[in-house]
């Protein structure tokens, strides 16, 4: 796993090294280079691992997937398993965590009893969200399990569902097609501009923004690593004279997007859940 | 690691729209994310609140007992006070009481002596008045005979010279003296 992890551009520097020279082995296919490879979107397309060709189809972004969820249950399940009133180590940390999707995203958008009533889904999707963002700068996974697009939708569409059942159960179907369509204290004549973009906003643009920004900056993130690294690949092993000092430079690159990607993973997960939370909030109030 | 030359030929000929999702990818993601919804709202998530609900309970548990302990000590002071006061009360009381009785024993022994020396004062005036009573009747036995005596020596004597007569006079009062004082000597 680990050769698939470093990217298509490596991997195919791989075949080729141990094409040239079998002899030098692990080694010879390590430190080679056959020219550079930008990646592309292929990168999001790995081979299958099982049931090629089939809806069961998984690959190696699935398996990141997997690997974050069940890393994700496990460490909160070791935490969970033996809490207590006077917490540990652990057990603070998490505390922090969910102190912090508590008081710093929900309660600032909501009133304390709405946070309360939605405050373990928003929860469970922000822990969720930075342990799939967070596979990608994790070595031999090298790979976000937001960056394909399906998770990001299936997680907009789950936050979709939840805020219109929240708005239709609040106002009934008639009441809230009518304050989120036609919003209160605006001349009758604006609604004709205002109603069409007003349901672009409710019905479209909400969870595909949702889950288009999610996927695009893990997307964007992962081929900016992709980049810099096969770049320091080819300057380093192939590249003659000055030119194998730029390796320096692409190196020290890939090295702070490694860790601005860590960032983005953080706030990437505290943005969905900050507007997964002005959403539902917007559902269920009157005016807005 | 067969697969390597795969993802080089899907690299280079992949036409995909990263925007779409594959079938694949959705029902994956789905099925990840469903368990980890259920799993961490059914059961991380509500066993991790029971301790922090325990928690929260325990604080306010504690500022309660210590609030009831507050009013307990204010109920006790109040009552300590109480006590005090009424304390207070009942020895000023004990004191009022002993004071007017002491006053009652000094007045009723006061009464008691003065009716005792009025009693002795009495008794010795009617030993006064029987001795004088005792006295009045031997005077009255015995001055019969004196005058009798008196009579019979002034008879005897001449009676021309008045130096004379004073001389007996006196001559029997001395006797009568020395009579008397002869008795008080022998009684």
């Amino acid at each position: 796993m680990a050769n698939l992890a470093l990217g298509a551009a490596t991997t195919a520097a791989a075949e080729l090294a141990a094409d040239d020279s079998s002899s030098t082995g692990f080694f010879g296919w390590l430190f080679s280079s056959d020219g550079f490879h930008a990646p592309t979107v292929g990168e999001f397309y790995p081979p299958a691992l099982l049931f090629e060709g089939t809806i069961f189809e998984f690959n190696r972004i699935e398996l990141a997937r997997v690997i974050a969820a069940a890393v994700l249950i496990l460490l909160v399940w070791l935490v969970v398993r033996k809490a207590k009133l006077i917490p540990g180590r652990g057990q603070g940390v998490f505390e922090m965590l969910l102190d912090f999707v508590r008081v710093q995203i929900v309660e600032q958008i909501m009133t304390q009893e709405n946070a309360k009533r939605f405050l373990p889904f928003l929860t469970t999707l922000f822990l969720a969200i930075f342990a799939f963002n967070i596979t990608g700068v994790i070595p031999f996974i090298n790979m976000a399990g937001t960056s394909l697009i399906g998770l990001p939708i299936v997680m907009a569409i789950w936050v979709y569902f939840l805020y219109l059942g929240v708005g239709v159960k609040t106002h009934g179907l008639g009441g809230y097609l009518k304050t989120s369509l036609f919003p209160a204290g605006v001349p009758k004549g604006i609604y004709i501009l205002l109603t069409p973009i007003e349901f672009l906003q409710v019905f479209i643009l909400r969870p595909a923004t949702l889950a288009l920004r999610l996927a695009a900056n893990m997307m964007a993130g992962h081929l900016l690593l992709v980049l810099c690294f096969a770049a320091t690949q080819y300057f380093f092993f192939e590249a003659a004279g000055a030119m194998k000092a730029m390796s320096t430079v692409t190196f020290a690159a890939g090295f702070a997007f490694t860790l601005f990607e860590i960032f983005v993973a953080a706030l990437q997960a505290y943005v969905f859940v900050m507007l997964s939370s002005v959403y539902i909030n917007m559902a269920i109030e009157e005016e807005h | 690691m067969t697969s390597l030359s795969q993802v080089v030929i899907a690299a280079e000929e992949t036409t995909q729209n990263p925007l779409v999702p594959a079938p694949y990818d959705i029902l994956w993601s789905t099925i990840i994310f469903v368990i980890i919804v259920v799993v961490f709202m059914k059961y991380l998530l509500p066993k991790m609140q029971v301790v922090l609900d325990e928690r929260a309970d325990k604080i306010e548990g504690g500022l309660k007992k210590a609030e009831e302990a507050q009013a307990e000590a204010a109920a006790a002071l109040e009552e300590y006070t109480a006590q005090l006061t009424e304390a207070r009360a009942e020895a000023a009381r004990i004191r009022e009481d002993a004071r007017s009785e002491a006053s009652q024993i000094v007045t009723d022994s006061h009464s008691r002596a003065a009716d005792d020396a009025k009693r002795i004062v009495e008794t010795a005036h009617k030993q006064v008045e029987a001795e004088r009573q005792q006295a009045v009747v031997s005077l009255r036995t015995e001055v019969g005979s004196l005058a009798a005596e008196l009579a019979s020596r002034i008879v005897g004597e001449s009676l021309t010279d008045d130096a004379r007569q004073q001389r007996i006079i006196d001559g029997f009062l001395d006797d009568l003296d020395a009579q008397v004082s002869q008795q008080k000597a022998e009684g």
